[in-house]
């Protein structure tokens, strides 16, 4: 355990009395409360903190924000390791576990730096040059080396043990951005009243004037900070988000945020989730983001040591932190020689500063005042050192060169506004030839621009924009905004700027993308070979392309590629920015909705008693079914469904049906827009009957069957299948609304306000007389098959009754509200209890339904025509209805289309599998002669063999031949015989009576 | 995206389900001709700029509604109610064919 060496012995916004304990890279070290990862490694001298991802250089911290390209890092361990971490915006906590990644056998010694040696094999394109054949060593030898070799983190490879939330706001004015400009935007919507969201991705608010040391209204910037925070604190529409990224700006004012509930805990609190991703929807927005400082490109400029000025400024003044003993700063403007005025004020020692504009009186005067030597019209041709800087190489304005020791180099060359999510829509920023900087150009509907962001970079201008934009926005929101305050007087600040984009002639890489490992050769080899627009620059050399998107890299490639090619930087072009402005775990993107919470399960009213009777669920659509219900001793899910076909077929079953989807209709026109939607006729369908359904698509092909029974006149109620549901009511109310808007009709879905159950089997009618009120006949007279009415049950609840049958037996359906359908079941078990009931689950209805060639889900898969599964006679002639047309095309109704008929195996032991595919007997297996496929297959406990149902070429035509059912996933291949799809009472016997 | 649904005010895209163009009229399927049918089932323009098109507020009040969005900017210019619209109003593909 060391002292903090680079410490200053006081000053920063840090809690020097809460001491926080940390490792990197199993090392103990020691920060304070308030320190960044990056702010506490740099105060312990740790300077070496990753390899790059190319030729594993060792890189250090670049700058002390979102844009760090270098000091990416793994973060805890175990499941919640999390890789490609910033390092620069990890704020410490006690116990913090942070190592290096991408470095092999050990940070200080990779092997694979190396790689640096071979560089001109891995020149820009090397992928596409190299490793392009033999075609097959790329998965087997290619790949998986340069996965070794190259790369960032490594990812958990655990399901992620915290969770994540979704949330939604709303507000008058969103702020993005809270320092000077963002807080006066703030201020000024929020005093008059405004719903205020102010996002701010630190942990700490007011951004760079945490950095600096800045005067407003003839006070430290300080004073002002925190009066203004508790101004806003106290207003109680004001709500202040930090540690909040606003990363997307999408269409109608809606934007992107992620909060980092928990990325400062070791772990969440309990009921806290780790991040929370946001969708804020505001009336306005004023991006205030700041801007980000840009290197300058000269050789060795990603040796650990060599900093962003900016960054420089940040460690100094809010971490107290003096990132070097012995510094120089290579400076492009004036914006740099604040850093150099810092170092010193922090009592740190400047060297040297190198200016690359002309000699200029004033500033050597205050070169002299700092203490250090000023080389006017300068420039640092290299950088060197093994794992971290020793030296600088200074050419001056006379060419003379000039060796210095130094274990800092603060670079400064003007900065980029952070406009990012003004281009999200597709905006395109404009070149400001006075500023050197892209700027905010159209802006998106509802967003306005304020400091640093819209290039008006002094403070002054940050607090101006802020208070009028703040006030603009509030009107716009259509609030009274109150009037002006007087401006705030800030201390003088120049910008002067001469940017250097790159200084050539040193010996030695010159990175242009750190993160990438793209070099300034890489861009004059890509103008070179011709990718000189600016996304073929990207494409071919990668620029840009990495986690942090070239915030800190796409200007220097854009500037390199106009100098190549003898254009300007706007004539070059601009990459558009896309959302996320910074990475987003997929986690705080999902929130809830992963694994088995991905989406609401439905559970049936009477799910709870199917539990108790022990059965085993399964997913149907939305809805959790029963599947079967297995007894103590059966092993195998093949005896239960067995046992419970029997009992239907022998005595009587009872299936819990709710699930299916129920349309209540009604109106004078109820019965002409069924027989639009329908295929078949309704008009002659009488009151209290009930009748199957087919309904098309307009295309031709069937959608969705079921029964509708006319419960009065003007009434009927349509049951759809359980998956099609939603789809079907949907769908009947397009055509209401949008196809027949005259039809006189109202609907409503009442699939949830009725439980319903199927009783099934020869004592069907003996079971229901146990429940039904006695005042209800129901024989065979007075309850027909297709009956549908009313009745009362329990001595007096309402009920409906249907006599209608999915598995060939007498069967009912029986329909209580759904509070009463737990006790509809226990009363139906009593009733049955005599007969042996026997609850029964999907796969038994699929059984039944099998043996009686019913189609169902497989066989309406949305690719079958009403006449391919033998319901061609379901479509009336004498009507318009949706798909009537389409369906009578000459390809559907071409003879050679597979239709459905049943199957048996020719030796009856053998199984068939659904799925297989038709191949005429001594055919080769080949997709020429595929004849059609097997759409349902089942045990028939009746018949003692597999049968199923299938669609084949000739269809019905073919009853009797034997084919090939050949099944390659699963190794099968059967010979079967095709027969009626009817394997049981053909006649209907059962039905009736 | 945000969508101004007539009945239920401004929501979230999510809440509503797209369909496509909100003009072709279905022809009479006893009247009409196989060829006029195949256009309104499967022919649709696609254009850059304004487009009239058919949405469901499934999420919401269940009613569909004919949107006229921008299709290079989403900026919608109205909102209406589908079933508001006068009988044969919206007559173009079905008298095309």
């Amino acid at each position: 355990m060391s002292a903090q060496p680079f410490r200053l012995a006081s000053g920063g916004l840090i809690d020097r009395g809460h001491q926080l304990e940390f490792s990197f890279d199993g090392t103990s070290y020691r920060g304070y409360a308030g320190d960044t990862l990056a702010s506490a490694l740099l105060a312990n001298g740790v300077r070496l903190v990753g390899r790059s991802f190319k030729y594993h250089r060792p890189r250090g911290i670049l700058s002390a924000g979102p844009e760090e390209p270098n000091a990416l890092v793994e973060l805890r361990s175990g499941a919640r390791r999390e890789p490609n971490s910033r390092a620069t915006v990890v704020e410490l906590f006690a116990g913090l576990a942070a190592s290096s990644q991408n470095r092999w056998p050990s940070l200080a010694f990779d092997l694979l730096s190396l790689n640096g040696l071979v560089s001109p094999a891995l020149v820009a394109g090397f992928y596409y040059k190299t490793f392009m054949w033999p075609a097959s060593f790329w998965e087997k030898l290619y790949e998986p080396l340069i996965r070794r070799a190259a790369g960032l983190g490594r990812a958990a490879g655990a399901e992620d043990p915290d969770h994540y939330e979704k949330a939604f706001a709303f507000c008058d004015v969103l702020v993005i951005g809270a320092g000077p400009a963002g807080l006066s935007a703030a201020l000024a919507a929020g005093r008059s009243g405004a719903r205020v969201i102010l996002c701010d991705e630190d942990f700490r608010l007011g951004g760079r004037l945490l950095a600096e040391r800045r005067e407003i209204g003839g006070r430290p910037g300080s004073e002002w900070l925190a009066a203004t925070l508790a101004e806003l604190a106290s207003l109680p529409e004001v709500r202040i988000m930090p540690r909040t990224t606003v990363f997307g700006l999408y269409d109608h004012g809606v934007y992107g945020a992620v909060e980092r509930v928990a990325d400062h805990l070791p772990e969440p609190p309990a009921h806290q989730p780790r991040q929370r991703g946001w969708r804020i929807h505001a009336r306005r927005a004023i991006l205030a983001a700041g801007a980000l400082e840009r290197p300058i490109v000269f050789a060795g400029n990603d040796l650990p040591g060599v900093m962003l000025a900016g960054a420089v400024r940040s460690y100094v003044n809010r971490h107290g932190v003096l990132p070097g003993r012995e510094s120089v700063l290579f400076t492009a403007g004036d914006d740099g020689w604040r850093t150099a005025r810092d170092i010193a004020a922090a009592g740190g020692r400047v060297a040297a500063i190198v200016d690359s504009r002309p000699d200029d009186p004033a500033r050597k005067a205050l070169a002299d005042k700092i203490g250090a030597r000023l080389f006017a019209g300068g420039a640092v041709l290299r950088a060197r050192g093994g794992r971290q800087l020793r030296a600088v190489t200074i050419r001056d304005a006379s060419g003379a060169v000039t060796e210095l020791a130094c274990d800092l180099l603060a670079v400064s060359n003007g900065w980029n506004p952070t406009l990012h999510l003004t281009s999200h829509q597709n905006g395109k920023p404009a070149w400001n030839e006075e500023l050197h900087c892209f700027v905010p150009a159209a802006l998106p509907a509802g967003l306005a621009v304020a400091g640093s962001a819209a290039g008006r970079f002094t403070l002054a201008q940050a607090l101006e924009d802020g208070a009028r934009l703040g006030r603009e926005a509030t009107a716009e929101a259509g609030l009274a905004a109150k009037p002006a305050e007087p401006t705030l007087t800030t201390d003088p600040e120049t910008n002067g700027l001469s940017p250097v984009w790159r200084v050539s002639g040193g010996k030695g890489k010159a990175f242009v993308d750190y993160q990438n490992d793209v070099t300034d050769k890489d861009v004059e080899l890509a103008a070179r070979e011709g990718f000189r627009p600016v996304e073929h620059l990207k494409r071919y050399t990668t620029l840009g392309m990495a986690t942090d998107q070239g915030k800190t890299s796409n200007l220097a490639g854009l500037a390199i590629m106009a100098e190549q090619t003898g254009r300007t930087i706007p004539q070059t072009g601009t990459t558009t920015f896309r959302p996320p402005y910074t990475p987003v775990a997929i986690g705080a993107l999902a929130g809830h909705h992963r694994g088995k919470d991905f989406r609401p399960v439905r559970l049936a009213p009477t799910h709870e008693w199917s539990k108790e009777q022990g059965a085993v669920f399964v997913e149907a659509g939305p809805w959790l079914r029963a599947q079967y219900y297995p007894k103590p001793g059966e092993t195998d899910w093949l005896t239960t469904v067995n046992r419970e076909v029997r009992a239907v077929r022998s005595s009587v079953g009872l299936c819990d049906v709710s699930t299916l989807g129920k349309i209540d209709i009604q109106g004078a026109d109820a019965a002409e827009f069924l027989e639009r939607v329908y295929s078949n006729g309704w008009k002659a369908l009488p009151v209290g009957k009930a009748r199957y359904g087919l309904m098309l698509r307009e295309d031709g092909f069937v959608m969705d069957d079921g029964t509708t029974s006319r419960l009065g006149e003007q009434h009927f109620l349509m049951t759809t299948t359980t998956a099609n549901a939603g789809k079907v009511m949907q769908h009947l109310e397009f055509c209401h609304q949008v196809l027949w808007p005259e039809l006189d009709l109202r609907m409503v879905s009442v699939s949830e306000q009725w439980a319903q159950a199927a009783i099934a089997g020869p004592k069907a009618r003996e079971t229901l007389r146990g429940v039904v009120d006695p005042e209800h006949d129901l024989s065979d007279a007075a309850f027909p098959y297709l009956a549908a009415r009313a009745v009362t049950v329990g001595g007096g609840i309402p009920a409906r009754l249907f006599r209608i049958s999915f598995s060939g037996e007498l069967a009912y359906e029986l329909a209580v509200p759904a509070d009463h359908g737990d006790a509809m079941m226990r009363g139906l078990m009593q009733a049955g209890a005599a007969f042996g009931i026997t609850p029964y689950g999907t796969e038994a209805l699929g059984v039944l339904r099998i043996e009686k060639g019913h189609v169902a889900g497989n066989e309406l898969n949305g690719q079958t025509t009403a006449r391919d599964l033998g319901l061609g006679r379901m479509m009336s002639s004498k009507k318009d209805f949706i798909g009537r047309l389409m369906a009578g095309r000459a390809a559907l109704l071409d003879q050679d289309r597979p239709a459905l008929v049943g199957f048996k195996p020719a030796e009856p032991g053998q199984r068939l599998r659904a799925g297989a595919h038709f191949i005429g007997i001594g055919r080769s297996a080949e997709m020429a002669n595929d004849e059609g496929y097997m759409t349902s297959v089942a045990y028939s406990p009746h018949l003692n063999h597999w049968i199923g149902l299938g669609l084949i070429r000739g269809g019905a035509a073919r009853i009797g031949e034997r084919v090939r059912a050949y099944d390659p996933v699963r190794n099968g291949d059967v010979v079967v015989e095709i027969c009626s799809p009817v394997f049981v009472d053909p006649e209907g016997a059962r039905l009736h009576g | 995206m945000r969508i101004t649904c007539p009945h239920c005010g401004a929501r979230d895209a999510q809440e509503f389900s797209y369909l496509g163009a909100a003009d072709p009229k279905r022809p009479d399927g006893m009247a009409a001709s196989a060829a006029a049918m195949a256009e309104y089932v499967y022919q649709r323009d696609n254009p850059a700029g304004r487009h009239r098109e058919l949405w469901y507020h499934g999420a919401g009040c269940h009613a569909w509604l004919v949107v006229t969005r921008d299709t290079r900017t989403h900026a919608i210019a109205a909102v209406e109610v589908a079933k508001a619209r006068k009988a044969g109003a919206a007559a173009k593909v079905g008298a095309k064919a």
